[in-house]
């Protein structure tokens, strides 16, 4: 289980390594770090793509194609989006490369007991607080044996020139050399229940409540907004739960027959029932809590409970709407203490 | 006065009439407290959280007493800058009440520099001013109890004779008459002496978490600053503490549910040493833990739990239970107020700055310094007083009966205070003439009269409020002790438009969990013995004493109350689910129907 120049495993990472093991890579490896329970994995680090690349621009340039298109040029864009995907879909890793993901897969299938892994991409600009670009990289679940998971490597290296993405870096004028993408190898969690969860109102931007939102089946159905889930609305520190929504959840996201994700219908009499218990919630909160704490600020994450009821962390990056506001005050200590009661006292008009 | 639009306006006073067959009965009351034509101007509310039921002519003694002492505390002592006192009108029986805000600028200004003299005085001094106010209370208190056995002997005792008194029995009752009711009068201005100031208080801290943290409960801001060994919570620890004496003495087997007090003391009795053991247990209990009302002590028939043990004895065979269970039936103090410190602490960690901690805290303090006296006072006030209080009158009642004035002691509540002084003067006089008092032939009908017009009242739904609705609510008063804003008063509006029809009721949330049962809609302290153990208790106020029933029922529903009331302090206590402050719960839920109650959201739901 050693960490080498392009494998990094989630204990041996940290948000100091985003450079090289992309913002999700490092947030996992900082919440293992802190002790909080996410499904073990490792993280193909930045230099496995670059490596991976210089053998491709050698064949042929990528970067520099990618840097002269013009950013609105919709049908140049699609047209080189599709023949760089095709070729780096296309391309084997160099044999080294692929021999140590080999290893590291086969390390943490027998670690957690189980073939299945998640593979998802984790871009050195993504999940940053001031480039949200969360959702435009690619993330494959039930993935089942070590070549499926080393050419969703692959895909998930070429989800970096999709459409939306080379869209994404040419109206900003993002620089092609800055822009390198590590990826995720993590065991798959047998999600009963998953979604997301604030650690503040995302209506109020209240920082005494913890907003979950969830729904049956893998957390992607709730993320990709097919179904809408349960939502609860707690208080951080009371527990207490002020907000009680249960939806009609008609679709679950559940591991396809030959791996992979399908969504099927929720039998009638589940889709009501809440899919967090009480207690589930209580979990959740203390979590969120213990996040909150390690980060010093208000964190938006992923979260998903297995059919065990066991909670893990799939995700946490820094919450980004609310936390740009700069709010006033509530108040501010005065001179005389007393002087607050005017508030009060002194007319509301 | 700008002209009020319809959809923005209450029925007008002058629109509500004087239900018919009841206008001696309305009459009776003194011209003071009657709607006049320059009332249509102003906005009135029904004070239905302390005065729920129509007043007899005698109750309305307290509403008079307590505007009175509240008004002098507010107008003329602190000065609030931006209110004055609290007028009041009865109709049908029941009391509307109507702010007196200041608007002029200049004279809040001029008030405001005298409220700073006078409130932060106040604050500053808050311990050595309470302290002292509790010494005042309990010699107020003392006196009452000193105050002669009311009674006309034959002949006047020989030894008043011989000591030379000169003063005949008969001016005793008049004298007796009217310290009692000046007593009264006095403790109400003790009542309000800080009322204001810390409800004001408590407020500001409260308003500034809100600000914070919008979507913090209410609940948990009242957690922030409850004391843990009120006054109030004592009562319910006595029946606790007895409960548990009963299980150590072995005499709880004489405990049956559905026994009566008197029952259950005469088989003590026979119960050998460990049953006299406990009675005498009880005794410490009642003197003066059980000198508190089943009621807000506003009415006369909210006896004591030491006029009518039934309440504290329906209590007991369940913390029986509880105790054979092995549970310990002691508060947890010193745990309660670990957890306080810690909430605290939690909330101040999530504030933005150390700028808003400081404000954060220099608030919070005030709320910590006044609250003792918040929660602390109604013990002596509303309960301990006002029961000596209408005891005593009770005893002219009774003295009044013998002479023939009325065919029962309780009568005497149907006479105005004026009109009771004159019925007194009136036996003075026969007394003393030795001729046959005029009385008898004159209270009898009036107070027939009377009853049948609080009887028919009680059935009448009355209007929530009267008059224009003013843009804002910017009374302080107002909206510390009803709980009123304007958006409160939208809800009234739109929930007489026909909008009954929704299955929904919202209110405070009070004391959060949620919980499913049958509604017992209880509109008297007298129907509390219909309560089942899992029932929902639905009533138009709840107040602490009830606070031995809590254990058996599953959730409680108020038409009226903050989630800073007390019961709703005591229902946090139980862990018992609870919404107040709906409005209408005891109008629009059924007896029998099945309800859910989410104390946390504040939602009643109506489920058939």
């Amino acid at each position: 289980m050693a960490s080498s120049g392009i494998i990094g495993w989630f204990e041996a990472i940290g948000l100091g390594d985003r450079a090289a093991v992309g913002g999700k890579g490092g947030s996992l490896g900082e919440l293992t770090r802190a002790g909080i329970a996410v499904p073990p994995g490792f993280v193909v680090k930045t230099a496995a793509f670059e490596e991976f690349m210089l053998a491709l621009e050698q064949a042929a340039p990528v970067r520099a194609r990618v840097a002269e298109l013009e950013a609105g040029d919709l049908a140049a864009i699609s047209a080189c989006s599709k023949e760089l995907r095709a070729r780096i879909q296309a391309a084997e890793l160099p044999a080294a490369a692929a021999a140590e993901l080999t290893a590291a897969h086969a390390s943490l299938c027998e670690r957690a007991g189980a073939r299945e892994v998640a593979v998802r991409s984790s871009a050195t600009t993504e999940d940053a607080s001031d480039a949200s670009f969360a959702g435009l990289q690619d993330t494959y679940l039930w993935v089942t044996d070590a070549a499926s998971m080393l050419d969703r490597v692959r895909a998930c290296w070429a989800s970096l020139y999709s459409v939306e993405s080379i869209s994404y870096r040419r109206d900003r004028n993002i620089a092609e050399d800055d822009v390198a993408m590590a990826v995720v190898v993590q065991s798959m969690v047998d999600a009963r229940a998953a979604g997301v969860m604030f650690t503040r109102s995302p209506t109020t931007g209240d920082v005494s409540v913890v907003t979950i939102e969830g729904a049956w089946g893998l957390g992607s159905a709730v993320v990709g907004g097919e179904v809408t889930p349960d939502r609860w609305v707690m208080g951080k520190i009371t527990g207490e739960i002020s907000v009680r929504e249960i939806s009609d959840k008609h679709i679950e996201h559940r591991r396809a027959g030959g791996g992979g994700v399908e969504a099927v219908e929720v039998a009638e009499d589940r889709r009501r029932t809440p899919c967090l218990s009480d207690a589930e919630l209580g979990e959740l909160r203390q979590i969120a809590r213990r996040v909150e704490r390690h980060y010093g600020c208000a964190q938006d994450i992923e979260w998903a409970v297995d059919s065990r009821g066991e909670l893990r962390l799939l995700q946490s990056r820094p919450e980004t709407v609310w936390s740009s506001r700069d709010a006033p005050p509530a108040a501010r200590a005065a001179a005389d203490p007393l002087s607050h009661v005017m508030s009060i006292f002194g007319g509301r008009r | 006065m700008p002209i009020p639009t319809a959809s923005r306006e209450f029925p007008r006073p002058s629109s509500l009439k004087v239900v018919p067959g009841t206008e001696g009965a309305q009459a009776a009351y003194p011209y003071y407290m009657q709607f006049t034509a320059g009332d249509d101007s102003r906005f009135w509310f029904y004070n239905s959280m302390h005065f729920p039921e129509p007043m007899s002519a005698f109750d309305m003694v307290t509403a008079e007493a307590a505007y009175c002492a509240l008004g002098a505390a507010n107008t003329r002592v602190h000065c609030l800058p931006t209110t004055l006192g609290i007028d009041y009108r009865i109709l049908n029986g029941r009391v509307y009440i109507g702010g007196n805000g200041v608007t002029d600028p200049a004279e809040i200004a001029r008030r405001t520099e005298e409220f700073k003299q006078r409130a932060f005085y106040y604050y500053e001094n808050w311990e050595r001013l309470y302290a002292q106010w509790k010494v005042k209370m309990l010699a107020l208190i003392r006196e009452a109890q000193q105050l002669p056995k009311v009674s006309l002997p034959e002949f006047e005792p020989l030894e008043h004779v011989r000591a030379g008194r000169g003063i005949a029995s008969n001016h005793y009752l008049l004298e007796t008459y009217q310290k009692t009711l000046e007593g009264y009068f006095r403790m109400w201005h003790h009542h309000f002496e800080f009322l204001l100031l810390g409800y004001g208080a408590y407020m500001t801290f409260f308003a500034f978490c809100k600000k914070a943290f919008p979507e913090i409960s209410d609940q948990t801001v009242a957690r922030m600053v409850a004391g843990m060994d009120a006054e109030i919570f004592r009562p319910d620890e006595e029946v606790r503490r007895l409960a548990r004496r009963a299980v150590e003495l072995k005499v709880h087997a004489h405990f049956v549910e559905g026994r009566t007090a008197p029952e259950v003391i005469a088989s003590l009795e026979r119960g050998g040493d460990p049953g006299r053991e406990w009675l005498e247990e009880l005794k410490t209990s009642r003197d003066p833990w059980f000198n508190i009302n089943v009621g807000d002590g506003f009415y006369h028939y909210h006896r004591s739990w030491n006029d009518d043990l039934s309440m504290p004895f329906a209590g007991i065979p369940g913390y029986i239970k509880l105790v054979q269970a092995g549970e310990t039936l002691e508060r947890p103090v010193e745990k309660l107020q670990a957890e306080r410190r810690q909430l605290i602490a939690d909330y101040r960690e999530l504030l933005s700055s150390d700028e808003e901690r400081g404000a954060y805290d220099q608030m919070i303090t005030l709320a910590h310094r006044v609250f003792p006296y918040v929660e602390g006072h109604k013990f002596y006030c509303e309960h301990w007083y006002t029961n000596l209080f209408f005891n005593k009158i009770r005893e002219f009642g009774e003295l009044l009966a013998q002479h023939g004035f009325f065919a029962n002691t309780e009568d005497v509540f149907q006479l105005t205070h004026f009109e009771l002084e004159s019925a007194i003067v009136d036996l003075m006089t026969s007394w003393s003439t030795g001729s046959a008092p005029r009385g008898p032939q004159h209270w009898p009908a009036k107070v027939a009269e009377r009853r049948a017009a609080l009887k028919e009242w009680a059935r009448q739904d009355t209007a929530p409020a009267l008059g224009p609705v003013p843009d804002i609510i910017d009374d302080p008063a107002i909206v510390m002790l009803w709980g009123i804003t304007r958006e409160s008063l939208d809800a009234w509006l739109s929930a007489g438009d026909g909008s009954n029809a929704s299955t929904e009721i919202r209110g405070f949330a009070a004391s959060s969990g949620v919980a499913e049962g049958p509604a017992r809609v209880v509109r008297s302290v007298e129907e509390i013995s219909r309560l089942r153990p899992g029932d929902i208790l639905v009533c138009q106020v709840t107040n602490p004493t009830w606070a031995p029933i809590f254990q058996k029922i599953a959730a409680a529903v108020s038409d009226i109350g903050g989630s800073m009331s007390h019961a709703a302090i005591v229902a946090r206590e139980y862990g018992l689910p609870a919404v107040v402050g709906t409005g209408s719960a005891t109008s629009r839920i059924k007896d029998g129907q099945r309800i859910r109650v989410d104390g946390g959201r504040g939602v009643v739901t109506i489920l058939q």
